[in-house]
């Protein structure tokens, strides 16, 4: 039960654009088709749900205060987590990379597809994002971490599949000039997140 | 370009904000308060800068292949050690700011700026951009977190500037709805469309 609440609360409640703002700059400027929108959000999903997890054991076994212990007691109060951010950063960079190369491999269809977004998503404040939320919030196992990047990636996919439907149809709308493009996209992401707002509060 | 253009030019018509569209998180995730949003301001200045240089300085030398790993590199040697300052000494704002310290990293104001500037243009000249986009930035968090402190909770620089001013006792109630997260992007809008309106030449089609 407590993993379903997390991959819930994690959708809905802590929603990466919504209530963190993360990953704006690629929601923006990828949003304007839903077909490449929905391929964006497949593939971040994809990465959160595999470097989360990833850096999760990292954290645990190298970096957190004592967490040497297990090499040899003499380690029990070394302390790395200062060397989290780029101890992340390169993870991710890699995972990134060998996705990509996977991918390449496997489905051609698939990565001609993501084209361009698939190395970018490396510099997508979502992934590491995630990453940092997960040592903040000290989650007990890999089942948890797992949840939370599972539904963290969801929840992002859902907010950029959302704005983009929502965008092909302002096209036809009669929005003032100075607004047009970005202008308008900020305010209804705002309006979209107010709508968000409603479900917290909601404990399972 | 002129040198004073590469200072100039990013707090009007080429902001990373307003019209580059960089760099929106940390924007809006840092400015329910001014007093964040101003040290997120000068940190993101002083990464991007350095950046700017170190990378400007090694542009001969980098493979093209490899040129984000070693910017990744760079970048994050850089916010640690702002990261490791602030937690020295201004912890609690610190601590407000939480993940959007380090998430400076992927920052696409510091990463757009390396790639568009810094990889292709002499040092000195990188450095005044990467001030100046820094600055331009921090501008706009500036006024964001101005607006949201003043009508949120009703203080600035927590001087509870409305308490003095008596409007409390005149039925006057701070909208606590602008410090969510939902008004600052509506906030960002609005401060779009002002710039857009007066200066046509940024609308889009």
């Amino acid at each position: 039960m407590e993993y379903f609440n997390i991959f819930v609360k994690s959708i809905f409640i802590d929603n990466m654009i919504f209530a963190f703002f993360l990953g704006m700059c690629s929601y923006l400027a990828v949003s304007k088709t839903v077909k490449t929108s929905f391929g964006l959000g497949v593939a971040v999903t994809f990465v959160l749900l595999i470097t989360v997890p990833v850096n999760y054991l990292i954290d645990k076994y190298l970096l957190q205060p004592g967490a040497l212990a297990w090499l040899s007691p003499s380690l029990a109060d070394v302390d790395l987590s200062f060397l989290s951010l780029i101890l992340f950063i390169a993870v991710i960079a890699a995972i990134v990379q060998i996705v990509e190369m996977v991918i390449e491999k496997y489905s051609p269809a698939l990565y001609n597809a993501l084209g361009i977004f698939l190395p970018l998503i490396a510099v997508n404040c979502a992934v590491l994002g995630g990453s940092l939320f997960m040592q903040q919030r000290g989650y007990s196992n890999i089942g948890e971490v797992t949840c939370f990047a599972l539904g963290s990636g969801i929840g992002w996919l859902l907010a950029i599949v959302g704005i983009a439907a929502i965008r092909e149809r302002l096209r036809y709308s009669a929005i003032p000039p100075a607004l047009k493009g970005v202008g308008i996209t900020f305010i209804i992401t705002g309006l979209m997140g107010i709508a968000f707002m409603s479900f917290m509060g909601i404990k399972l | 370009m002129k040198k004073l253009d590469l200072i100039k030019l990013p707090f009007g018509k080429n902001n990373p904000i307003t019209v580059q569209v960089l760099g929106i998180c940390s924007c809006l995730a840092v400015t329910a308060q001014l007093k964040p949003a101003v040290v997120m301001a000068l940190s993101v200045t002083v990464v991007v800068a350095l950046a700017n240089l170190i990378i400007s300085l090694m542009r001969k030398s980098i493979p093209p292949r490899i040129r984000i790993i070693v910017q990744l590199v760079v970048v994050s040697a850089l916010v640690i050690l702002v990261n490791q300052v602030l937690t020295a000494f201004v912890y609690d704002v610190s601590k407000q700011l939480s993940v959007y310290v380090g998430l400076i990293i992927t920052n696409c104001i510091v990463m757009g700026r390396l790639e568009a500037f810094a990889m292709s243009n002499k040092p000195l000249d990188s450095l005044l951009d990467g001030i100046g986009n820094g600055l331009g930035y921090g501008v706009i968090l500036v006024i964001l977190g101005f607006v949201r402190e003043l009508f949120g909770s009703g203080t600035i620089w927590d001087y509870p500037i409305i308490e003095k001013l008596g409007l409390y006792n005149i039925g006057y109630e701070n909208n606590g709805f602008v410090i969510m997260a939902p008004m600052a992007l509506i906030l960002v809008g609005i401060i779009i469309w002002i710039q857009r309106s007066s200066n046509k030449e940024l609308q889009e089609k």
